[in-house]
């Protein structure tokens, strides 16, 4: 026996010593294993091209994607509009697993209702549940508005949230000017980011187009104000306090539209805050007036840029802006909309981001990356490596289209390091173990999932995306600005130290090149 | 000991009859009707708890509970290492249940096991318009020619398999020929049936019972000598390891663990399991169903047991070991023996640092019963307790052999309730799953994750008391709950406590 009182011994230490590992291998009599030889052969054959072929043959079959479905972006985006309430239309256990999902990220709390349709409700509609949801959630929760988006149940049945919200309000479940902007979210159709899109649009929609029949469409009485989107982003949180800091640097008059920085980091301090923060609903109808709208993710507003640029404003799409140029561009853009100059600080900053780049570009100039995320991050990510020297040799999106892949490419030529450079799109994680084990790389660039691919192929993994469940906190700090591209700078510099560590540490073998100096 | 003033058991019920009341009025007439049955104070000697459960949520009260499919893949199927387990439908299900419920396996991932690989059909529009069938039919097809390994497949439905008339026990069967036989298991437990997981573990027992049971496929003979002394693990998905710390013990009295169900499982194992000579049931919720039908079919009888915390695993130990003979009953006396000086010194460590701090739980089907005495082990009081998905046969369980008089009893709680609830009892830790963390630790209250065992465990067996009682105490007396208030704003709170 090993446990003991004074050193208790976790999973990770109990289940390696000798009495459990006995036990465990007597059980193996028990699960029919294959022959170990047959296990390494099919091992040692799924790092083949020949395997790869077929892998990348798939029609049918996703492995380990990296997307989400709709609604996760739409609960997204709708918390971050103040005291709104998400509701999700549809069965329930979606909504269980987006708030898993995001308090398991954030390591927040994460508030969000479903009108919990069951089998009746799927023969005969979810008009009822829609009725008693919203009398429920209002009276329970308070929220200044309810924001409804769809499971793909709902949608196969095809329930009409137009009508149901309608037919709720004059049932009494809500007062009639008690704002509830919707948004269908099929999972069915595109990803996350396509459900940001889509709930962000909704809610525009809802302030500036007459809230669905109920009042007069505002008419845009333009201001010198200008409209940020970040889109869905797992460094939140940090991003738009930094977006927020630079805009106050340049005495830019703004509004976040879906600011959910602040919902997402609440304090510690006796007090559960279901809602903080947050874009209120008067900046989001008011926002019609501002003179430009800047979106920091391409396609995370492919629907909402246009609404907005319908309606008279001056539009401008970023992917995901990481490192010097990027951010040149995003300042430059502010300064040009808003006739402001970029302060003496800032460009302080950009001289500290390049100074850093400069002393250690070194170590990580000529390094093959691999990168997969989100498709606005990966441009982001692979843009930044490029002025780094290193080349993203796979960048792969699982809701990457033809058009992230002309942009992609766009990016590849733009700079020699990105000449053996490929995007690769509505791929997967199983298609990037392919990759890596055919086409090898240094350094690999994802979220957590990415770990099963460090595991199986020994490229070290820098974990930048969403989710990350198994690190605490990065998500406070951001990753755009000068200030952003520094902390992703030295994220990707601590991975390659450590590494070298790791393979210099041997005594008296390797550890001539065991550096107290890098 | 808290720094609390202590009430009597007739306050305690006067103040929790009366928090139930409060946080009814809340609700419009209707929903607090229907809550109403929900909501108790367990009265001792009464056979139940005397509330209403296994019953649909209430629309928009932002309800605990998941769906069938959780129950399915996310708990019983999923973990069944060998077998490649495919989420039918959009990519969302699956994705969000992709290796979070941490059902620990040996095994070489990706080749012949499976279990924190996500596979899905990724459903597209043009299937929910043209159905899915033939898609399903290409994406076994790929499975095989990548994973030739693969013992099996299953089928876990999404919402729209049902809703659009796909016919996967047809594309189950035609594959399952075309495979030479393989076993390939065609599930319904599409996330709108019934109202909780709970319906999800009852149609992921069926469909062992209907094609694996039933079938009898090319793997269906044990390759192992029967012994008089082999038994199955039912019910328990090894999370952190909860299974291994618990076979341990029984191969230690001398018992043969054929089957583990189905934490760390393989099919072999399921097919086996007829072969035992007792099941032994630790969920008794999601997977009673295949346990009463192993007895009806097969004559095989199964036992509940507890083996959370020293006291209920002893007890299970005897009763386990009752079912055979004096060699197993010798065996379960000198393990209990055997492990008394390692409970001495758990308890020695960490009781004086947890008596008397008071506890209120939510967890699923079987927690919230079963890791009372766990606590009790350790001097601490569960004064609240309910379930996501229990049926009544839980709630008699919890009445007949667990929780004490005057306590509040809350089947399938919501947010608001749950946080009323907390805000006024005031206990010393919450146990309950990651979307309840962080809404009480903001609040100040010390929490541990119970679905999860926050990332730790095991907590089954005696190795896993020790990180048990570890857990707790780290949770309870974390310094950081004294840095709540900012110093300038500090107040007492009151504190509410049954007398002793």
């Amino acid at each position: 026996m090993a446990q003991s009182a004074d050193h208790v011994l976790d999973h990770f230490d109990l289940f390696r010593g000798p009495e459990y590992q006995q036990m465990l291998d007597n059980k193996k009599m028990f699960e029919n294993p294959r022959d170990p030889a047959e296990v390494e052969r099919i091992k040692e054959w799924t790092k083949t091209s020949e395997y790869r072929e077929k892998n990348f043959a798939r029609e049918a079959l996703t492995i380990n994607p990296a997307k989400a479905c709709q609604p996760l972006g739409a609960v997204f985006a709708s918390v971050g509009f103040q005291g709104t309430l998400p509701f999700v239309h549809g069965s329930q256990g979606c909504v269980a697993y987006y708030r898993s999902h995001l308090s398991r990220h954030f390591k927040e709390p994460s508030s969000c209702v479903s009108s919990s349709m069951t089998e009746d409700a799927a023969v005969f509609g979810g008009l009822n549940n829609m009725i008693d949801g919203l009398a429920n959630s209002y009276n329970m929760y308070k929220p200044k508005m309810i924001a409804v988006s769809t499971t793909c149940m709902a949608e196969v049945i095809g329930d009409d949230l137009n009508a149901f919200i309608k037919t709720s309000k004059e049932k009494g479940s809500v007062p009639a000017d008690f704002d509830v902007p919707f948004a269908h979210t099929p999972a069915f159709v595109g990803s996350h980011v396509t459900g940001y899109d889509n709930a962000l649009k909704g809610i525009l929609e809802h302030f500036w187009d007459g809230k669905a029949g109920t009042a007069d469409k505002l008419e845009r009485k333009p201001n010198r104000k200008i409209n940020l989107i970040g889109g869905f982003d797992g460094y939140t949180v940090g991003n738009l306090r930094e977006i927020k800091r630079i805009f106050e640097l340049m005495g830019i008059e703004y509004t976040i539209l879906a600011d959910n920085s602040d919902v997402f980091d609440t304090p510690t301090d006796g007090e559960f805050r279901m809602y903080d923060g947050g874009t209120s609903l008067e900046d989001a109808a008011s926002a019609l007036h501002a003179k430009a709208t800047i979106s920091m993710q391409q396609w995370c507003t492919e629907k909402t840029l246009p609404f907005i640029a319908d309606h008279g404003q001056e539009v401008l799409a970023f992917n995901y802006p990481v490192g010097v140029s990027a951010t040149d561009e995003f300042l430059m853009a502010l300064s040009r909309i808003s006739g402001n100059e970029i302060p003496e600080e800032l460009a302080r900053e950009r001289g500290r981001l390049v100074d850093a780049m400069a002393d250690s570009s070194a170590h990580i100039h000529g390094k093959k990356f691999a990168i997969y995320g989100d498709p606005d991050l990966c441009h982001g990510l692979a843009a930044f490596l490029l002025e780094l020297g290193a080349e993203p040799t796979h960048v792969l999106s699982t809701n990457g289209n033809k058009a992230w892949v002309e942009k992609m490419q766009a990016l590849f030529a733009s700079s020699p390091y990105g000449k053996n450079c490929h995007a690769y799109p509505g791929r997967d994680l199983w298609h990037m173990r392919s990759l890596l084990f055919t086409e090898p790389v240094d350094l690999l660039i994802g979220n957590t999932y990415g770990k099963y691919l460090e595991r199986d192929t020994g490229v070290p993994l820098i974990r930048i995306g969403f989710p990350i469940f198994d690190r605490h906190h990065h998500h406070r700090s951001p990753v755009w600005g000068y200030q952003g591209g520094m902390n992703v700078l030295v994220k990707i510099l601590d991975k390659i130290f450590d590494e070298i560590d790791k393979k210099t540490n041997v005594l008296g073998k390797t550890d001539f090149s065991f550096d107290i100096i890098r | 000991m808290s720094l609390a003033t202590t009430y009597s058991t007739a306050q305690i019920r006067a103040r929790n009859k009366e928090l139930i009341e409060e946080v009814l009025k809340v609700y419009p007439e209707k929903t607090a009707k229907r809550r109403a049955k929900h909501l108790n104070i367990h009265e001792a000697g009464r056979s139940d708890c005397g509330v209403k459960s296994n019953i649909k949520s209430i629309p928009g009260v932002m309800t605990i509970r998941g769906c069938a499919y959780a129950g399915s893949k996310g708990v019983v199927w999923g973990p069944i290492k060998d077998m490649v387990h495919i989420s039918h439908g959009p990519v969302g299900c699956g994705q969000y249940s992709w290796g979070s419920r941490r059902n620990y396996y040996v095994g070489t991932t990706g080749i012949d096991s499976f279990v924190t690989l996500q596979f899905t059909s990724d459903f597209q529009e043009k299937d929910i318009v043209f159905g899915g069938d033939k898609k399903l039919v290409k994406v076994m097809d790929e499975i095989q020619e990548l994973f030739p390994l693969n013992n099996g497949i299953t089928v876990q439905s999404e919402c729209p398999i049902g809703l659009i008339g796909d016919d996967i026990e047809a594309v189950s069967r035609a594959k399952s020929k075309e495979f030479g036989g393989k076993t390939i298991v065609p599930v319904r437990c599409e996330g709108f049936r019934g109202v909780s997981q709970s319906l999800g573990h009852h149609i992921a027992n069926d469909a062992v019972r209907d094609w694996i049971f039933d079938k009898g496929g090319p793997q269906g003979k044990p390759r192992f000598e029967p012994s008089p002394y082999d038994v199955a693990i039912i019910g328990d998905y090894n999370i952190g390891g909860d299974a291994w710390s618990s076979r341990i013990l029984l191969e230690e009295i001398g018992l043969r663990v054929i089957a583990q169900w189905s934490g760390d499982g393989s099919l072999a194992e399921l097919e086996a399991t007829p072969k035992a000579k007792l099941n032994i049931l630790h969920c008794y919720r999601s997977m009673n169903y295949i346990s009463r039908h192993m007895e009806e079919k097969f004559g095989i009888p199964w036992c509940e047991y507890n083996f959370f915390g020293p006291a209920k695993i002893a007890e299970s130990l005897r009763k386990i070991a009752g079912y055979f003979d004096d060699k197993i009953k010798e065996g379960a006396e000198r393990v209990i023996e055997k492990y008394q000086p390692l409970v001495n010194a758990v308890i020695a460590k960490y009781r004086p640092r947890l008596e008397g701090k008071t506890v209120m739980l939510f967890v699923g089907g079987l927690r919230p019963r079963h890791v009372i005495g766990a606590y009790e082990d350790l001097g601490m009081e569960v004064v609240g307790t309910g379930y996501e998905f229990g049926h009544n046969d839980d709630y008699q369980r919890t009445a007949q052999h667990y929780v004490k008089d005057s306590t509040l009893i809350y089947d399938d709680v919501n947010g608001y309730e749950f946080e009323r609830f907390v805000e006024k009892i005031q206990p010393d830790l919450v146990g309950s799953g990651i979307k309840e963390k962080y809404v009480f630790q903001k609040m100040g209250v010390p929490f541990r994750q119970m679905h999860s065992w926050d990332y730790s465990g095991p907590y089954h067996g005696y190795d896993g008391f020790a990180i048990f009682a570890r857990d707790m105490d780290m949770a309870v007396n974390s310094p950081i709950w004294k840095k709540l208030k900012a110093p300038w704003k500090d107040v007492p709170r009151p504190k509410l406590l049954a007398a002793e």
